[in-house]
Order: C-alpha cells, then sequence, then structure tokens
C-alpha cells in the first residue's frame, strides 16, 4: 500500500502542506473557502481524470478552483497501457508512473487514493465517499474508467462469492501485480510445466499471454471470434497474426467459447464448447471491459452503453457534471483506447476553465498503433472492402508475418490494416485523416518506393496529424513548442509529453523537431554536463577543478555545485574524474563512491558480492587453480563461474566475508566491479598455436599488467589475439589488438559486442608490441580525458571521428601526446591493489552487512 | 505496515563514529532492520533498511543532504520522509539524534507516514 491512503492518516498532512485539515462532512462548505476560487472534484484517478486536471491546470486552473481527487486504486496515475511490460517484466511497476505524488502536492491537489465515491447528490452538490467523507463540489468530474468483463461461465467463483483462486482480470497494477506473483509461484503442479489459459484473443489477451509466457509458462489463448483481434483486423490480417503469435509458442484456439472454470478450491482447467478440457492452474479473462458506470446510474445521470456526453463533454442535462475516458459514451461511440480521451481532455478543459468556450469534441477517428504480443498491428478505417466500387490492396506475406491491407473509396484512403511492419504508418494515417489524395501507383502506399521518405514524410506531415498517439500530440504542438523556445528534442518531449507513452513514436518526435528546429536542435544543456549536478561540461569542469585546485569531490560540491548543493547521482562520475585528474594527490572521501567501489566487489540481486581475482590475459596456474579452489571449498561459494572475460568468478559471497575471501586467495583485484581497466582477454599466440604470428598471450599480460585498475568513464575490455582469426574477439573490444604476418600489430579502438555491436575502428598499425602499448595507453588517456561520464569507446569514438583521434594518438596533431603519456603513466603508479584493504578497512564497518540478516550488529544492550 | 501504534522508545545504538562521514549502515533494533546516514553535515537520519522495491541494501545506498538512492535499481528516497523520489513505495523514516555522549539515539516510533 502506498502512503497517500488518506482514510487512517492524518499523520499524512506533513505531506500535503497545501492540503485542508481533514474534512468533517458539510462543515467545509459553511466555513467555505473566500469565494473567489471554486471547488473542482474529479472522480477516477486514471490515465483520464488525471489528463483532465492537467489540461485545466495548463489553462489556469489553479486560480480557478481547489481541486479534489477521488481514486479507487490506492496510487497515483500510472499508464495503464504500460502494464502489458510490467507483465512481461520488461518494466518496472515503480517506473510508470505519469503523475508522482509530488505532482498532486505541487499542484495543491488533494488526493483522496483508495477512496471511492459511493453516490452524487446532483442537487445539493456533494459526492459521497466510501471512507465517510462527504465533499462538495461546484464542478463535478467523472472519469471512472472501464472494469475488466467477466463473461458468464461456470466455476468463476468460490461458493463464498469470491473470484476462483487462478483466475485473474488485467486490468489495474494490482492485477498485473497478482498475475506476476502467482506466475512466480514455482509449487502449484510441480510434476508438470505450468499453463495458463488466457480468455480473449484481442489486444489485452495476447499482451497477457505473452507477457505470461516470459514468466517461463506455457500459454493457450481461447477466443471466441473466428480470428484474432477481429476488433482490429480481418480475417486475412487475423490468419497471420495467428501464425506470428504461434510461432511465439502460443496456442490459439479461435471459434472457442469457455463454458466453465475447473477446479473446486482452485483453478485446474478449463471446460471449451465442444473441444476437449485444456488442464492449467491460471485463467486470465480478458474478454472484453464494460464502462464503470453504477455510480452514475446510481445517482440518476443519464447513462445508456455509457455515461452520455454532449460535444462539450457535460453529462446530458446537467450544468456542473462533465464525464471523460472510457467511462464515457458520446455520439454512441465509446472507446477503449487513450488517444480519444486525450481530445476529450483537452476539449473538457476549455469548458471547465472557460478558456475557449467555442471548442467542441466531434469524435475521434481511430487510427491506432499497437505492439501487440511484440507485433506491430497499425489499423484504421474499414477492415476490407464494403463496396463493390472500392479498391483493395492487398499484400500478405505470411511467412515474415506481413500483411497489408488498404481500402479506397472515390480515391480517398477509408481504411488501413498493417502487420508486422509499420514504416508507412505515418503516413497512412495522415492520408485518412486528411483525405489526401492518392498515388496513382497503389502499391507506393504500402512500400517505400517513390513515396515520401522519411524527411520528406515529416515536412509533409498536416499540422494537426498526430504524431504521439499514447498522448495525442500533434505534429503542430511539437512544432509550436520547438516556436516556443524548446530546441532539444528532450525538452520538446517533456513540453508536450510526446514519447511518453509507449515509446513507439520516438523516432518521429525527433524527426519532427530536428525539422522544426530547421538544423537549429540543440542539445539539451544538461545532456552536456558531465554530472547532472555540477553546470559544467567536462572540458569547462576539469578547468575549473584545476583553477581551483580542487581535490575532493565535496570540495567540488562546494565551489561548483549550484547553491553548493550535494547530489547523489553526481558523486560517482566526479569520483572518477578527479582521480583519473589528480592520481596521488585526489582526496578519496568513501561516500563518493559506489558501493562497488567502497568494497571492491560487485553487488549481486541479493546484496551478496562476487570476487573475481585478476587473472592476467587469462593465463593462471596450478597454484592459482587451487588456491582458488581451496577458497572456494572453505568460505562455501555457492557459484564458482568462468566469465565472458576469461577469469574466475566467485559469486554470492557476503560483504563481511570479503576481507577474508581476499586474504585467502591473496590475488590482486581483478576489477571486475568498477568503471574501470578490467580485462585483456587473449588468445593462445604464437608459442603453441600453428597459425599464431605474434605472442598474444604474452603481449596481454604485459598490457593488464600496465593499466590494471585504472579509472576511466566507462569500462575498458582489451584484447589481443595472435593473427586475424580473431580468437579473442578483438575487433569488438575497446581496444583489440590482432598480430599480423611479419611482426605486425594492428591496434583497434571502439570496438563492443555487449548492449551494442560495433567493429572497431583501425587506429594504427606498428611494428612492434612496446608500441602498442604507448598508443593503447595513450589512446586511453585521451578517451579518459575526454570522453563522457559513462561514455564507452562505441559511443566515444564515433562521436569524436577516428581521424581525429588518429591525428591526436598517433600524428601528435595537437602535440599532447607527451602529456597525455605522462598523465598516464602518474595514473599507472599510483596504482594500488584495493584488496590490500582487507587487513585495515579504510572506514568504520566498512564491511559491515547491510543485509536484513541476523548478523548484523543489534542494538548494544546497555 | 504496521497498523498498531509503536511506544516512543529511544534506543541507544551506541557511538555515532560506527558510521562514517556520507555513508549509512545498518542496525537491527526491535527485530526491525535500520539503516542510519551520517549526512556531510553531521546530522542524522534513519530510514527502515530494505528497499521495497526488490529489497536492495538502503544502507549501502549513495546519499546527498535529501536522499538515498538504493544500490541495486538507483530508486530514490527522501532522507526526511522516506518518501521515494522516483515512485517506489516508501521506506519508513525514523526519528534520530546524537545525545551528549554522542551515541546515537534512534526513536522507534514512526514519523513518515508509510503504512
Ligand atoms: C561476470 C560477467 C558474466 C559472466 O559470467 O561471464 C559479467 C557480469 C556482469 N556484467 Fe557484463 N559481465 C561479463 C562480461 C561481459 C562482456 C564480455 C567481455 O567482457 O568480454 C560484455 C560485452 C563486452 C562489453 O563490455 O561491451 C559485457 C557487457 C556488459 C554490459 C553492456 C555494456 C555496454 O555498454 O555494451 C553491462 C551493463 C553496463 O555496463 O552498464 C554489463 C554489466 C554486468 C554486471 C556488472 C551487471 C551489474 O551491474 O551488476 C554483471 C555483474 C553480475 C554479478 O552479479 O556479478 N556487462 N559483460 C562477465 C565478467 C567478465 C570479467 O571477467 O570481468
Ligand atoms: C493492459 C492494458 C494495455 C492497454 N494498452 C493500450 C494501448 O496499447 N493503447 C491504447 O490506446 N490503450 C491501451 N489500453 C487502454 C487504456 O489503458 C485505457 O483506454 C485508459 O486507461 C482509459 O482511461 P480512463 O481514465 O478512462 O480509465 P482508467 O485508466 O481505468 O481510470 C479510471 C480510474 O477511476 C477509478 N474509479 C472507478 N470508479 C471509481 C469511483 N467510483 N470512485 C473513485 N475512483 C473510481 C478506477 O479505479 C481507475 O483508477 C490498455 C489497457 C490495459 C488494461
Ligand atoms: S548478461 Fe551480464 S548483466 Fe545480464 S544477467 Fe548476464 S551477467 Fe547480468
Ligand atoms: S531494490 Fe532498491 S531500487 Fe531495486
Amino acid at each position: 500500500m502506498t502512503s497517500i491512503l488518506d482514510r487512517d492518516q492524518p499523520k499524512s498532512q506533513h505531506r500535503h502542506p497545501g492540503r485542508q485539515g481533514r474534512p468533517q462532512p458539510k462543515q467545509q462548505a459553511r466555513q467555505g473557502k473566500p469565494a473567489a476560487r471554486r471547488r473542482l472534484v474529479v472522480i477516477g484517478n486514471g490515465m483520464a481524470g488525471a489528463r483532465a486536471v492537467e489540461e485545466i491546470l495548463a489553462r489556469g486552473g489553479a486560480e480557478q478552483f481547489t481541486i479534489t481527487m477521488f481514486g479507487d486504486e490506492p496510487y497515483g496515475n500510472y499508464n495503464r497501457i504500460m502494464l502489458s511490460h510490467v507483465l512481461a517484466g520488461e518494466e518496472n511497476d515503480a517506473d510508470i508512473f505519469l503523475n508522482s505524488l509530488h505532482w498532486y502536492q505541487d499542484n495543491n491537489i488533494t488526493l483522496h487514493a483508495g477512496v471511492r465515491v459511493e453516490r452524487i447528490d446532483r442537487f445539493t452538490k456533494y459526492v459521497f465517499a466510501s471512507n465517510g467523507h462527504v465533499v462538495p463540489y461546484d464542478v463535478l468530474i467523472i472519469a471512472t474508467g472501464s472494469q475488466s468483463f467477466m463473461p458468464p461461465m461456470d466455476g468463476l467463483y468460490t461458493p463464498s462469492g469470491s473470484v476462483k483462486p487462478g483466475v485473474f482480470t488485467f486490468r489495474t497494477i494490482d492485477d498485473t501485480r497478482n498475475m506476476v506473483r502467482h506466475a512466480r509461484l514455482e509449487d502449484h503442479l510441480p510434476e508438470r510445466q505450468r499453463r495458463a489459459v488466457v480468455i480473449g484473443g484481442g489486444l489485452l489477451g495476447l499482451e497477457a499471454a505473452r507477457g505470461l509466457q516470459s514468466h517461463g509458462i506455457d500459454v493457450d489463448v481461447v477466443h471466441s471470434g473466428g480470428h484474432l483481434m477481429n476488433a482490429q483486423l480481418g480475417p486475412d490480417g487475423g490468419a497471420i497474426l495467428r501464425r506470428s503469435v504461434e510461432a511465439l509458442g502460443i496456442t490459439v484456439h479461435t471459434g472457442s467459447r469457455t463454458t466453465a472454470v475447473l477446479g473446486t478450491d482452485k483453478v485446474t482447467g478449463v471446460r471449451l464448447r465442444d473441444q476437449p478440457d485444456i488442464g492449467c492452474d491460471m485463467v486470465v479473462v480478458a474478454a472484453g471491459i464494460r464502462p464503470n458506470v453504477d455510480l452514475a446510474v446510481l445517482s440518476g445521470l443519464h447513462v445508456e452503453r455509457a455515461i452520455v456526453v454532449d460535444d462539450q463533454l457535460r453529462v446530458v442535462d446537467e450544468d456542473d457534471i462533465y464525464a471523460v475516458g472510457e467511462c464515457v459514451q458520446h455520439r454512441g461511440e465509446v472507446y477503449g483506447l487513450v488517444a480519444p480521451l486525450w481530445e476529450q481532455a483537452a476539449v473538457l478543459a476549455d469548458h471547465v476553465t472557460g478558456a475557449d468556450t467555442s471548442s467542441a469534441y466531434l469524435g475521434s477517428r481511430i487510427a491506432t498503433k499497437l505492439k501487440v504480443a511484440g507485433v506491430e498491428v497499425a489499423s484504421m478505417g474499414l477492415k476490407g472492402p464494403e463496396r463493390a466500387t472500392d479498391e483493395h490492396i492487398v499484400f500478405s506475406e505470411p511467412s515474415r508475418g506481413v500483411f497489408k491491407s488498404i481500402v479506397i473509396r472515390d480515391n480517398k484512403m477509408v481504411g488501413a490494416t498493417l502487420l508486422g511492419d509499420s514504416r508507412k504508418v505515418a503516413y497512412l494515417t495522415q492520408a485518412f485523416d486528411k483525405g489526401l489524395p492518392l498515388p496513382e501507383e497503389r502499391i507506393s502506399l504500402m512500400f517505400d518506393l517513390g513515396t515520401p521518405g522519411e524527411e520528406q514524410g515529416v515536412a509533409e506531415l498536416d499540422d494537426d496529424a498526430q504524431v504521439c498517439n499514447c498522448n495525442g500530440v500533434s505534429k503542430k504542438s511539437l512544432v509550436d513548442a520547438v516556436k516556443g523556445g524548446c530546441n532539444t528534442v528532450a525538452g520538446a518531449m517533456d513540453a508536450t509529453r510526446a514519447g511518453k507513452g509507449c515509446g513507439s513514436c520516438k523516432l518521429l518526435v525527433k524527426q519532427v523537431v530536428e525539422w522544426a528546429a530547421d538544423g537549429a536542435v540543440e542539445e539539451d544543456p544538461a545532456a552536456s554536463y558531465y554530472v547532472p549536478g555540477i553546470p559544467l561540461d567536462k572540458p569547462s569542469l576539469m578547468a575549473a577543478i584545476r583553477k581551483q585546485g580542487l581535490r575532493s569531490v565535496s570540495q567540488v560540491f562546494a565551489a561548483l555545485a549550484p547553491g553548493s548543493v550535494e547530489d547523489a547521482k553526481s558523486k560517482m562520475g566526479l569520483a572518477s574524474l578527479m582521480k583519473m585528474m589528480l592520481a596521488d594527490r585526489y582526496i578519496d572521501e568513501r561516500d563518493a563512491r559506489f558501493i562497488n567501489d567502497r568494497v571492491h566487489a560487485n553487488i549481486q540481486r541479493d546484496g551478496t558480492f562476487s570476487v573475481v581475482p585478476q587473472m592476467k590475459g587469462g593465463v593462471t596456474s596450478v597454484q592459482q587453480l587451487r588456491r582458488i579452489a581451496d577458497v572456494a571449498e572453505k568460505h562455501n561459494i555457492p557459484l564458482i563461474k568462468l566469465t565472458g572475460g576469461q577469469r574466475i568468478d566467485l559469486l554470492g559471497v557476503p560483504k563481511e566475508d570479503l576481507p577474508q575471501v581476499w586474504a585467502d586467495l591473496d590475488m590482486p583485484s581483478g576489477y571486475a566491479y568498477g568503471k574501470s581497466f578490467r580485462t585483456v582477454k587473449t588468445c593462445v599466440g604464437k608459442d603453441f598455436c600453428r597459425y599464431g604470428t605474434g605472442d598474444s598471450t604474452k603481449l596481454g599480460i604485459e598490457i593488464e599488467s600496465r593499466f590494471q585498475g585504472i579509472e576511466s568513464p566507462a569500462k575498458l575490455k582489451l584484447a589481443v589475439s595472435g593473427c586475424p582469426r580473431n580468437c579473442a574477439e578483438s575487433l569488438v573490444k575497446d581496444v583489440g589488438v590482432v598480430a599480423v604476418e611479419g611482426g605486425r600489430w594492428e591496434i583497434y579502438v571502439g570496438g563492443a559486442a555487449g548492449a551494442h555491436i560495433r567493429k572497431g575502428d583501425l587506429l594504427a598499425t606498428v611494428d612492434d608490441p612496446e608500441q602498442v602499448k604507448v598508443l593503447a595507453g595513450r589512446f586511453m588517456q585521451y578517451y579518459r580525458e575526454n570522453a563522457n561520464w559513462l561514455e564507452r569507446t562505441y559511443a566515444f569514438v564515433p562521436r569524436v571521428g577516428i581521424e581525429h583521434i588518429h591525428a591526436v594518438v598517433v600524428d601528435d596533431a595537437e602535440g599532447i601526446a607527451a602529456d597525455l603519456d605522462a598523465a598516464m603513466q602518474a595514473s599507472v603508479d599510483s596504482y594500488v591493489d584495493p584488496w590490500t584493504e582487507r587487513d585495515d578497512p579504510l572506514t568504520p564497518g566498512q564491511f559491515r552487512t547491510s543485509l536484513p540478516l541476523t548478523v548484523l550488529p543489534q542494538v548494544p544492550v546497555r | 505496515m504496521s497498523a498498531h501504534p509503536k511506544r516512543e522508545l529511544p534506543h541507544n545504538l551506541g557511538s555515532v563514529d560506527q558510521v562514517p562521514v556520507g555513508e549509512g549502515r545498518a542496525f537491527g533494533v526491535e527485530g526491525e532492520q535500520v539503516a542510519v546516514f551520517r549526512l556531510r553535515d553531521g546530522s542524522l537520519r534513519a530510514l527502515s533498511a530494505v528497499c521495497p522495491h526488490k529489497g536492495g541494501p538502503i544502507a549501502d545506498g549513495t546519499i546527498d543532504q535529501q536522499v538515498v538512492m538504493c544500490p541495486l535499481h538507483q530508486n530514490a528516497f527522501e532522507l526526511d520522509t522516506g518518501c521515494s523520489t522516483t515512485g517506489a513505495e516508501p521506506l519508513q523514516a525514523y526519528n534520530v539524534e546524537i545525545d551528549a555522549e554522542r551515541n546515537i539515539i534512534l526513536q522507534m516510533t514512526e514519523r513518515s507516514v508509510g503504512n
């Protein structure tokens, strides 16, 4: 539960400075506020409710209203769309919040989270909440959204009336957490693979299926329709989507209706009509949604399929009650996607604040771009031809899961479906929205033959073409933001919220901003700061540190941070930079280090640490191996693993055991935890290998001995291979060395094969291993002095350009080669094996446990 | 999560020197894990020691005057209130001070609103 429950927490007041005392029923009305501000009450704190309030605030609503919000869910507003990603474990539930609690505080909004409104008295204008609060309003907004629809079937509920354990819906963050928790339980059905049945093969059902699969569960989707996603796709598209979904390992049953959930006290399977039962221990019901209208019905509002509103989003026959979102029926339509909600919220705000009393909502043309179970799906308008004269253009490539269908009437596009390839979506959406004239060669609607390419595409996009479908941001809003002075991509995104929903439009947003700024896109100034808390780029920061003679991180904050304020996020970067600049003269404040660098080991998910001793060039000995084995045995090391960096990792060591493990190993640290020089991988080389042309092992060991442990803006991983077969993978290393015929050595820089893949650029070919060490050292020093914090060489080298690096490092074009060499030498000379701290901890309790273990220091009994 | 109010009971955790300046250390008090931080201005703060996100060791976090950042996934929590500035569930905040003998005195009564 979060801290914002209002119910039983008078204590919570200090966190809501702007908040009035706990209102007593009616009293608040009498004591009243100065009549200047009207009372706005919002029921429903979901995507539409919170958005409506944002739009109202953007129109000066804070001056007009005191705002109170009720939300049934005990949280701030979060991005419901992202729940699919949370289920799949790709996103953290903490990261999907759109409005943090601070947002409510900062805007003086009283939030009653976890509180349901049960009744509205529209004559005396009060709302009655489940916790006994009775709150008066002048203007009311209903944004209660929808809930999952439970189709009738036997066995859904236990005899006591609760939903049977193992049955889930997929609507809220709590639903999602419950599913994840259930999915992770290992102990039900131990004897066979766990299986889930998802009822419903629409957007939600497929997302649920994909998410559950990522927990290692077998999933069957049971869909009563004839093909998947029949709301968005025609039968042909549905068939191709089915292939793609089945290729992911999901079993699909179409045209099947679930008649019962089996099992007495928990789920054991489902029964289908005319088909065999499916055994499972989890059922997810994703068979559609129903608007939450009980409150409105009970309170006497006009409700049909949903709450009926006019073009001003006002509830029919009511003067002061508005409704917005999925709980709304407008001109007969009830929407189930977010884009229409944004349009509604803007019009509603125009009227509630009086900002534009002529504004009208005329309904939304639904063009959706979705990513369903990893498959791109875009659909708009008609799914197929309806009249004999309609043109229908279809492209189908089942083996790649690509399907495209376009329906044209009177030379206007009236419908399109794209599956598995959404490159033309922006253009087609616009053609659909605007009724653009179409190219005669229809095929070019589907493929980039002669149609507007990316560049042209942006220029040609209409002003009100929607760029971000999640937040309903048009091209014009983005362009206005840029014209209004936001000429950074990040700034324009913050100002408009474009790209802050599902993120699928980020590329287009970037293109639009770049186009609008007409080449004058600036980098976000903060993006150029070396660390976020000090407003200086790297050269200015280094110059200021030198000029003022600063020697520690706290001195830097005191001298250079705005208001001399420390910043936790900046500490590690500053510590690394100053150690690099000052070597021995650096005053090492331990609190500036990340925990890994305080205890010289890598923290693991359970708070234990890993120990990777140095094993230069991946070469070891009988003695070393024996010692490692003895240590692992003595300390009950849970996992001994060969790393990708050619050494041995002892994993799962408690912090308090680190000093003893190091002492018993009596080997230097391998630095597998720091933003520092890590390893040099080598291959066997010419002494043993029949192809070897250079002694790669020897050179690798020498390089590692020389540069061990030096700090750098990001990790440095090196390799030396004995011939172009490259068994040490030198081409994808920060610095990679390859021996070539004739006793020569190639040096590559800026390679990567981790989160990014990049072949390194050839820096130089030299005759002599000594020369390799000099150039590698000089390059690394140049990188240390010029790279941004956490910028790996694979980003640094292309940013600066290999020609420039070659000029500086090899040709000494700037005359700084000697300085670079000297600075590197100073770092090399100041190397001390950090594991020697074992005998003499640097700070009190340096190796004391921080974990919830009983060995914690307990309160001394005195 | 404690529905029952706790007694205001001062606990003497011993010398403040156990906690280096700018860092945190964990203590076991009345069966609970408490992380005590010593800020660079010399004052103390105390929060529950287990990250609500995925159980990270809060005492191993990096701090400034305002927040502590959990070492595992960098969620941040206000040292004064325990509230997360990154959207995580809150930590419990406790009153803590240094007495005349330079001992750490912790009040186990919750001062944050987390429940
Ligand atoms: C132990 C090891 C995996 C293994 O069992 O083999 C490993 C383990 C970790 N890697 Fe790695 N990497 C290991 C070799 C690699 C390699 C291969 C290599 O070094 O030859 C790569 C690709 C090369 C590269 O660095 O690009 C690699 C690319 C990464 C990345 C992606 C970096 C990038 O920008 O592309 C990360 C994430 C990061 O740095 O932010 C990472 C991060 C991590 C961290 C440190 C994650 C973390 O912050 O806790 C892992 C620590 C796990 C733990 O609990 O201790 N690890 N990691 C390897 C240690 C090698 C060593 O002896 O030092
Ligand atoms: C898993 C998932 C994936 C989705 N993916 C997409 C997608 O990719 N693209 C897309 O466009 N849309 C998607 N949607 C749909 C989208 O999330 C909804 O259209 C949107 O959230 C609707 O907003 P809303 O504010 O109307 O309703 P909600 O976000 O449901 O908010 C309503 C809130 O009101 C509260 N409430 C209800 N009754 C009361 C009461 N009486 N008192 C107090 N509070 C009350 C509810 O608890 C809820 O918090 C997805 C939905 C889900 C569940
Ligand atoms: S790839 Fe690296 S970071 Fe990812 S789990 Fe493996 S060791 Fe950890
Ligand atoms: S465990 Fe603390 S941030 Fe993840």
